[in-house]
C-alpha cells in the first residue's frame, strides 16, 4: 500500500467479486471445456508463437527504456508534499475532489454502467416458448365477464364447458 | 531491502502489459482469453496511474483510475454478453471459426 488504500480495496472488489464471477459464469455457460486441450497443440497456431513473444518484448524493453532512461527531478518525489499531513484519509480526499472538480465525469461514468447494464439485459434476453409465466397486465385487466358466466342449466342435462 | 520507488511500479505495469499483448497473440482459440488479457491492460494502465499519482502528490491519477475501472467493468460485461448471444447462434466461439464478415 503506498497511500492508494481506497483504490486497492475497490480493485480487489471490483476484479474478485464482479469481473472473475462474471467470466466464470460465462466459462460455465459456454460448453468450452473440450476445446481446452488443443490449444498449444495445432500446427497453424504454432507460428504466432514467435510472432507474439517477439512484438511483446519489443514493448517490454521499449517501457523499460523509458524508466530507466528517465530523469526526474529528486524533490519531485517527496513523499512528505503528498496528502499524508492533511491528517485526512485517501477515500476521504478523493471523494472530496470527486464529487465537487469530477462530478460530471463521475455522472457519466454511472450513464455508462447504466447503458452497459441495459446492453449486456437486452443482448441476452431470450423469449422462451412455452413456458407458464405469470402476466401482471392480463392478472389486472381481468373483468368478470371473462372469468364467469351465468347460464341457465336445464334438467337432467348438465352444462358443457367448451374448454 | 530497497524501498519500492516509482519505477518498481512502472516495471510492473510493464510487465503486466506485456502479458496481455502475449495472451492476444498466443492465444489464437478462444476468444474470451483475449478479452482477459484486454483486461490485463487496462489493469496494467491503472497500476501506472496509481503509482504516477501516489509519486507525484496529484489525486487526479486515483480518479481517472476510478473511471478506467468503470469503462473496463462495462466493457467485460458487454464483451460476455456477446459472446453468450453469438454461441448461442452460431454454436462457438473458436476465434478461427469466426469467420463470416470474409475480411
Amino acid at each position: 500500500m503506498i497511500g492508494a488504500e481506497f483504490l486497492g480495496m475497490i480493485m480487489l472488489i471490483v476484479y474478485v467479486g464482479a469481473v472473475a464471477v462474471l467470466f466464470l459464469f460465462v466459462v460455465m455457460m459456454l460448453n468450452v471445456a473440450q476445446q481446452k486441450n488443443q490449444w498449444f497443440a495445432s500446427e497453424e497456431n504454432s507460428k504466432h508463437i514467435p510472432v507474439g513473444l517477439i512484438i511483446s518484448t519489443i514493448i517490454f524493453f521499449e517501457l523499460i527504456i523509458v524508466i530507466g532512461g528517465w530523469k526526474y527531478k529528486p524533490d519531485l518525489f517527496d513523499l512528505n508534499n503528498s496528502m499524508d499531513n492533511l491528517n485526512i484519509s485517501n477515500t476521504h480526499s478523493i471523494g472530496q475532489i470527486l464529487y465537487t472538480d469530477y462530478i460530471h465525469v463521475f455522472q457519466i461514468s454511472g450513464m455508462i454502467l447504466l447503458v452497459a447494464m441495459i446492453g449486456a439485459i437486452v443482448l441476452t434476453f431470450r423469449k422462451r416458448e412455452g413456458v407458464k409465466k405469470q402476466s401482471y397486465i392480463n392478472q389486472i385487466s381481468r373483468e368478470r365477464s371473462d372469468g364467469v358466466e351465468v347460464l341457465d342449466v336445464e334438467t337432467n342435462k348438465g352444462v358443457k364447458i367448451d374448454d | 531491502m530497497t524501498e519500492i520507488g516509482l519505477g518498481h511500479y512502472l516495471t510492473l505495469g510493464a510487465v503486466i502489459f506485456s502479458i496481455g499483448i502475449i495472451g492476444i497473440f498466443l492465444n489464437r482459440k478462444n476468444i474470451i482469453v483475449i478479452l482477459m488479457s484486454i483486461e490485463l491492460i487496462l489493469l496494467a494502465v491503472n497500476i501506472n496511474l496509481v503509482a504516477f499519482s501516489i509519486f507525484l502528490g496529484d489525486l487526479t491519477g486515483q480518479v481517472f483510475t476510478l473511471f478506467i475501472l468503470t469503462v473496463a467493468a462495462a466493457e467485460a460485461a458487454i464483451g460476455l454478453a456477446i459472446i453468450v448471444v453469438y454461441y448461442r447462434n452460431s454454436g462457438t466461439i473458436r476465434v478461427e471459426e469466426i469467420d463470416k464478415l470474409k475480411g
